[in-house]
């Protein structure tokens, strides 16, 4: 897999208006973020050769946006594996440039969730075995991984509400951050309780947007005005749809896409930079952490309360505020991304990481059901 | 309490199972070729992928794998019913399956205890497995 590392970059990463944007449809800012992104490094909509979106907001997700967008693509792909869709898009992309299948790829996202007062997860038919009981989907099946968390390892509400907090720390230093009002640990551990263990606070966003992702090959990021931020590793795996399928409720297919991407990239946890990983629920953060091995597994929740994970401490993680507090369209993913390349760029003001050379992103979808990784570098 | 019909979802590959709540009986499958039993319902043993599946009658038995308390809900047929507690039972026959704990205090619950199945609850013509603290 070593031979993938380093044959594509993204050279262009884009949000489309986020929050609360009534009067946008879902092409309308996938359309707008795919602009915002062409447009930074240089590359036209003709050069898009292949084209890759997921999520609820179509039937046929590419089909329908590429034909928005009049793009006809020469390679198409819908994965839709939840939020961690769109890093296992870039390894998709990754291994068509090095197959010298397309140059040019478009990772497309969008959502309106908040402004139909949906939710994906409402779409999903629900199981005979698992509907009858009423847990909240998919609330209820990351409650039942932090009850078994705790269990285990002694892990504590307080140490949840920290990646609720530290989120909202960095994202005061983000004016595109939704939530930008102080927030405590008392706060948090204060707010309604929605399903044991995980309280209001506990949650992500519910908000609209969309993002856009360009990667290119290595020859082509070389004529682009952006600074290349190469693919290093990607990994992606998906163990379970349902969440009493899965096997140890404190382990996460992470571990298996991390150690691929770990694996492909060449390096170790402890030479990642800036980690970004997927908060749809404060215990998805700890998992994470634990099974891409920036600390053994158990100690997540020890981990982010000595660290310090807030803005200025020794573990820049999840610097946009995150699904927590800076944007959750339905699906997070595109946004991990967006924020790395952006940190490795150095565009980040405030919230700037110094010296940033290498990131990780972490997508997860479903209840803790899917898992992409990807490691991204500069020069 | 009634709990909302599950007749649209029911299949061929599904229906025994409820058809054994109505006796008060919990049924999985058991594969005779690997000797495992699995669940929910397949049409091959996911384990060693025969079609030597059967049902079988479960002892009902097994451990709290955890749990969660539902305070809130958004599922518009639950939100009289809340608080109530989602559990992961692990069957000691080897399966997990999710149900709900009653007879319990929230307070007293606690992950590995031993629980044994009950069929109270009325869920369109079926009987709903629910767990309870084991005697
Ligand atoms: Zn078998």
């Amino acid at each position: 897999m070593k031979h993938l590392s380093r044959c594509a970059a993204i050279v262009g990463a884009a949000e489309s208006d986020l929050g609360i944007v009534p009067n946008k449809n879902v092409f309308q800012l996938q359309a707008e973020a795919a602009k915002k992104a062409l447009d930074e490094c240089g590359l036209k909509k003709s050069d898009v050769e292949a084209v890759f979106s997921a999520g609820p907001h179509s039937y046929l997700q590419t089909v329908t946006i590429a034909e928005y967008m009049k793009i006809t693509p020469k390679y198409t792909d819908s994965t839709s594996i939840g939020g961690s869709s769109f890093e296992a898009h870039i390894g998709h992309a990754v291994a068509g440039i090095a197959a010298g299948l397309f140059d040019t790829a478009l990772i497309t996202y969008g959502s309106t969730q908040r402004s139909d007062s949906s939710r994906p997860g409402s779409r999903i038919e629900r199981d005979i075995f698992e509907a009858p009981y009423g847990m909240p989907f998919p609330l209820g099946g990351y409650a039942l991984a932090a009850q078994r968390h705790m269990s285990m390892y002694g892990t504590t509400s307080e140490q949840l509400a920290e990646v609720a907090v530290a989120a909202r720390e960095w994202a005061k230093l983000n004016p595109n951050a939704f939530k930008r009002d102080p927030l405590t640990i008392e706060e948090v551990l204060n707010s309604e309780i929605i399903a044991s263990p995980l309280h209001k606070l506990d949650c992500c966003l519910v908000t609209d947007g969309g993002g856009a992702i360009v990667i290119t090959s290595k020859e082509k990021a070389k004529q682009c005005k952006t600074e290349p931020i190469w693919i290093l590793g990607t990994g992606e795996t998906h163990t379970h749809m349902h969440i009493s399928q899965m096997d140890d409720h404190t382990v996460t297919g992470a571990q298996t896409s991390g150690k691929r991407a770990y694996e492909m990239a060449g390096i170790t946890p402890s030479e990642i930079d800036l980690v970004q990983v997927y908060d749809s629920f404060t215990i998805t953060v700890l998992l994470q952490l634990e099974d891409l091995g920036f600390c053994k597994k158990g100690e997540g929740g020890r981990f982010v309360q000595n660290r310090n994970i807030r803005p200025g401490g020794d573990f820049p993680l999840n610097t946009s505020g995150g699904g927590l507090s800076y944007c959750h369209p339905g699906l997070f993913g595109i946004f991990l991304i967006i924020e790395a390349v952006r940190q490795l760029r150095g565009e980040c003001g405030d919230r700037q990481v110094k010296n940033a050379k290498t990131a990780l992103c972490n997508g997860m979808g479903g209840v803790l059901s899917s898992s992409s990784t990807v490691i991204l570098g500069r020069d | 309490m009634n709990y909302p019909s599950i007749t649209h979802l029911l299949n061929d590959e599904n229906k025994p199972y409820f058809e054994a709540t109505k006796d008060q009986k919990l049924v999985i499958q058991y594969c005779s070729v690997c000797h495992t039993h699995q669940f929910y319902p397949r049409v091959l043993c996911m384990n060693c992928f025969s079609d030597a599946v059967q049902w079988v009658e479960a002892s009902g038995k097994g451990k709290l794998y955890s749990y969660s308390v539902v305070k809130k809900t958004f599922i518009p047929e639950y939100k009289d019913k809340v608080p109530y507690i989602v559990a992961l039972i692990d069957l000691e026959e080897g399966v997990r399956l999710m149900s709900h704990m009653v007879d319990i205090d929230e307070g007293d619950l606690f992950v590995g205890m031993e629980v044994s199945v009950v069929f109270r609850e009325q869920i369109g013509e079926y009987k709903l497995p629910q767990f309870v603290p084991a005697k």
